[in-house]
């Protein structure tokens, strides 16, 4: 790679380019293994970024922050694609469908990169938009009354959200005004974070404010999250495992990205603080939101609510030894729920319905998916070996040196979601088989939902059982930029 | 710049003006004439950003105006007028919180961006600052509309006041980077809001239609 080549573009436009390439292709096979191969690629140009110098260029930035954030997202697009591959013949689109359905996909990997690469806050603005835009298109693709429902849900609620945060973005720039003159370094998050100590105080806390709600409303944050559900559960099966684990985390990582400007002023509203009763909120609404379930992707999307919330409360602690914690759930998060969306999505599919009462048995019925499923789950709530318990179990012990009081809280939230979801296992993947739909899908594509199951799987144990020691010595250094 | 300047008063006027036709969106009791005020309050959106142009010497400003005054002033509002035709809507409004109370929110609303943005900015320009109040009170009442209004053409509208507040404030804090391209992403997040409102027919907020329907929809019920 010839130095000053634009590695974080290249990773931005592959994505898009490929959306061009794929609105040529009529027929769903060749588009789906199309749709693999972009995405493939754009895995391999992924992982060109860790031996990338980092540091910023032009808009784009690469940090220990977004490094881990951006490789998880294409290896999670890569999986999503291949399950898609298995899972879109019975989603029955026309023509139209399809391709509106695998353009968006590629437009959103592409914007979802750009979130996390971006340096400009601006450019990272526009990038959450666009991701937004295409996921709305996405939930919408079928049309029907509840996809509809939901995707103007998500176009309403979020459009205010980041509406809120571009207003964020214009008063952080307010802000930086009289040290940074004209020219588009004043929306630099690399020169903003190297200024906000001589910033006005008072013009930071106003834009952390609206930067936290409106980035918080994509992070699906209480009481902001009311979009999230309906989003999971509507749109397309493969799609809930890129809603899930990508986008949550673009929007988290802005937020992080404006609690470390605002937290580098001495004097400035304390930012941890927020983030802490935001991740109460999500994780104590959640926790009991879940016992009410009975539509099994919206269960997971509620888990989802949770995941963030612990995460934001972790970040809220701050510290290196917490950042690490919400940093290694975020992402062990991606990895487990993306699996298990994989999961819900192929046995609602053999059962042709997603309601918990309609499947149930499947370890009996069919065993491969039913164990993988189970496993998932496991992961999802937080058991050991698993990422989740690792990210958990750091939290718990830095919430008790540091906040005592939250160990109740926070205990009591995580052992009712835990149980929730063992009792969702129980239900799902044990117990007496239900009959499965006349029009299940052909049997080739189990091993298309398996294969990114296990793979995820694997991933999450050895994030969680052995870090790497590369791995853990990058997450050690992005865990001291947020501050 | 101070109070008897002129690039400060007109910047004021034109701010005030749109944050007058925000109360006018609040109190009309026909569609028809929400869309005129918001067709007007694009106009002015255009005016202020043309002016904010020629007083911070910043010709891309013009462009933002321009684009402005095509979208928001002409093409969004027509779109609105065939769409309430088409779809056959009420054509009163309805509210969720009448006209009233809707008023008095506002009112708070404007008292509270006042009172937030004015102490906390005592730093910076008197221009910057006091357009900032007055655009985040135009956002402020952008989201009580949207809160208030039942209709989805009204949110829509809501959701539009929302983002003019938005470039008002963008063209008013001047050297803002990437000003034209935020406002002009901004403004596609629009066109595909009414886009989709087009496409899909929806008539209504969705939490206003009978509940028992949706929860049969969200596969909640037992």
């Amino acid at each position: 790679m010839p130095a000053g080549f634009p590695l974080p573009w290249a990773l931005v436009f592959l994505p898009w380019v490929g959306a061009l390439l794929l609105v040529a292709l009529p027929r769903e096979r060749p588009a789906a293994l199309a749709n693999i191969a972009v995405s493939a690629a754009g895995f391999v140009l992924s992982l060109l970024l860790l031996w990338h110098p980092g540091g910023t260029q032009g808009w784009t930035h690469v940090d220990a922050l977004n490094l881990p954030l951006v490789v998880l997202s294409f290896l999670v697009g890569l999986t999503t694609a291949v399950f898609s591959l298995g899972a879109i013949a019975a989603e029955r689109f026309d023509l139209l469908r399809l391709r509106a359905y695998h353009v968006a996909f590629q437009v959103f990997m592409g914007a979802q990169a750009l979130a996390l690469l971006a340096d400009n806050m601006g450019v990272m603005w526009v990038a959450i938009e666009i991701a937004t835009l295409a996921s709305v298109l996405i939930v919408a693709v079928h049309g029907t009354p509840p996809a509809i429902e939901a995707a103007w849900k998500l176009f309403i609620l979020c459009g205010v959200g980041i509406a809120l945060a571009l207003f964020g973005t214009i008063v952080l720039y307010l802000a930086a005004q009289p040290f940074v003159g004209h020219g588009d370094s004043g929306l630099s998050w690399t020169v903003l974070h190297g200024l906000a100590a001589r910033c006005d105080p008072g013009v930071l806390n106003l834009a952390f404010v609206f930067l936290l709600v409106g980035y918080g409303t994509k992070a699906g944050l209480v009481p902001l999250h009311s979009w999230l559900p309906d989003a999971e559960a509507e749109g397309p099966i493969a799609i809930s495992a890129v809603l899930s684990g990508l986008l949550l985390n673009a929007a988290l990582h802005a937020v992080l990205r404006a609690k470390a400007i605002v937290g580098a002023h001495p004097d400035a509203v304390a930012p941890g603080p927020f983030l802490v009763a935001f991740g109460l909120a999500s994780l104590g609404l959640a926790a009991f939101a879940l016992w009410r379930r009975r539509d099994a992707r919206r269960f997971f999307a509620w888990s989802s609510i949770e995941h963030m919330g612990l995460a934001a409360l972790a970040f809220g602690l701050g510290g290196a030894t917490a950042n690490l914690a919400g940093l290694l759930h975020m992402l062990g998060h991606s990895l487990a729920k993306s699996a298990v969306f994989f999961g819900v999505g192929h046995a609602a599919q053999l059962k042709g319905s997603q309601k918990v009462a309609d499947i149930g048995g499947l370890a009996a019925s069919h065993p491969g998916l039913g164990w993988a499923l189970a496993l998932g789950i496991a992961a999802v709530a937080g058991l050991p070996p698993f990422a989740l318990f690792a990210s958990e179990f750091l939290l718990l012990v830095e919430a008790a040196a540091t906040r005592w009081w939250l160990i109740l809280p926070l205990g009591i939230g995580l052992l009712t979601a835990a149980a929730a979801k063992i009792h969702m296992m129980q239900a799902l993947c044990l117990g007496d088989p239900t009959p499965d739909s006349d029009d299940a899908p052909p049997a080739w594509t189990e091993r298309t939902t398996l294969g990114p199951i296990w793979l995820h799987l694997g991933l999450a144990l050895a994030l969680g059982a052995a870090l790497p020691a590369p791995l853990a010595a990058l997450l050690d250094a992005a865990a001291r930029i947020p501050g | 710049m101070t109070f008897g300047q002129l690039p400060y008063d007109v910047a004021h006027l034109l701010g005030g003006g749109m944050l007058l036709l925000s109360f006018m969106l609040l109190y009309q009791r026909r569609v028809g004439a929400v869309i005129n005020a918001l067709a007007m309050q694009g106009g002015i959106l255009a005016a202020a950003a043309a002016w904010q142009g020629v007083v911070q010497d910043a010709p891309q400003l013009f462009l933002t105006a321009l684009i402005a005054f095509a979208a928001k002033a002409v093409l969004i509002p027509l779109a609105l007028r065939h769409l309430l035709r088409r779809l056959d809507l009420h054509r009163t409004v309805e509210t969720a919180l009448g006209v009233g109370p809707s008023m008095i929110a506002g009112v708070a609303l404007v008292a509270l961006a006042i009172l937030v943005v004015l102490p906390i900015t005592a730093g910076v320009r008197a221009i910057a600052r006091e357009d900032l109040a007055l655009a985040l009170s135009v956002v402020l009442l952008g989201m009580l509309m949207m809160i208030t209004r039942r209709n989805a053409i009204l949110q829509v509208v809501g959701l539009m006041t929302l983002e003019n507040g938005l470039i008002l404030a963008a063209v008013g804090v001047a050297g803002m980077p990437l000003v034209v391209e935020l406002s002009t992403a901004a403004l596609v997040m629009m066109l595909l809001v009414v886009g989709g409102v087009f496409v899909f027919q929806i008539r209504e907020r969705f939490d206003t239609v009978d509940i028992g329907f949706l929860e049969r929809h969200r596969g909640e019920s037992p």
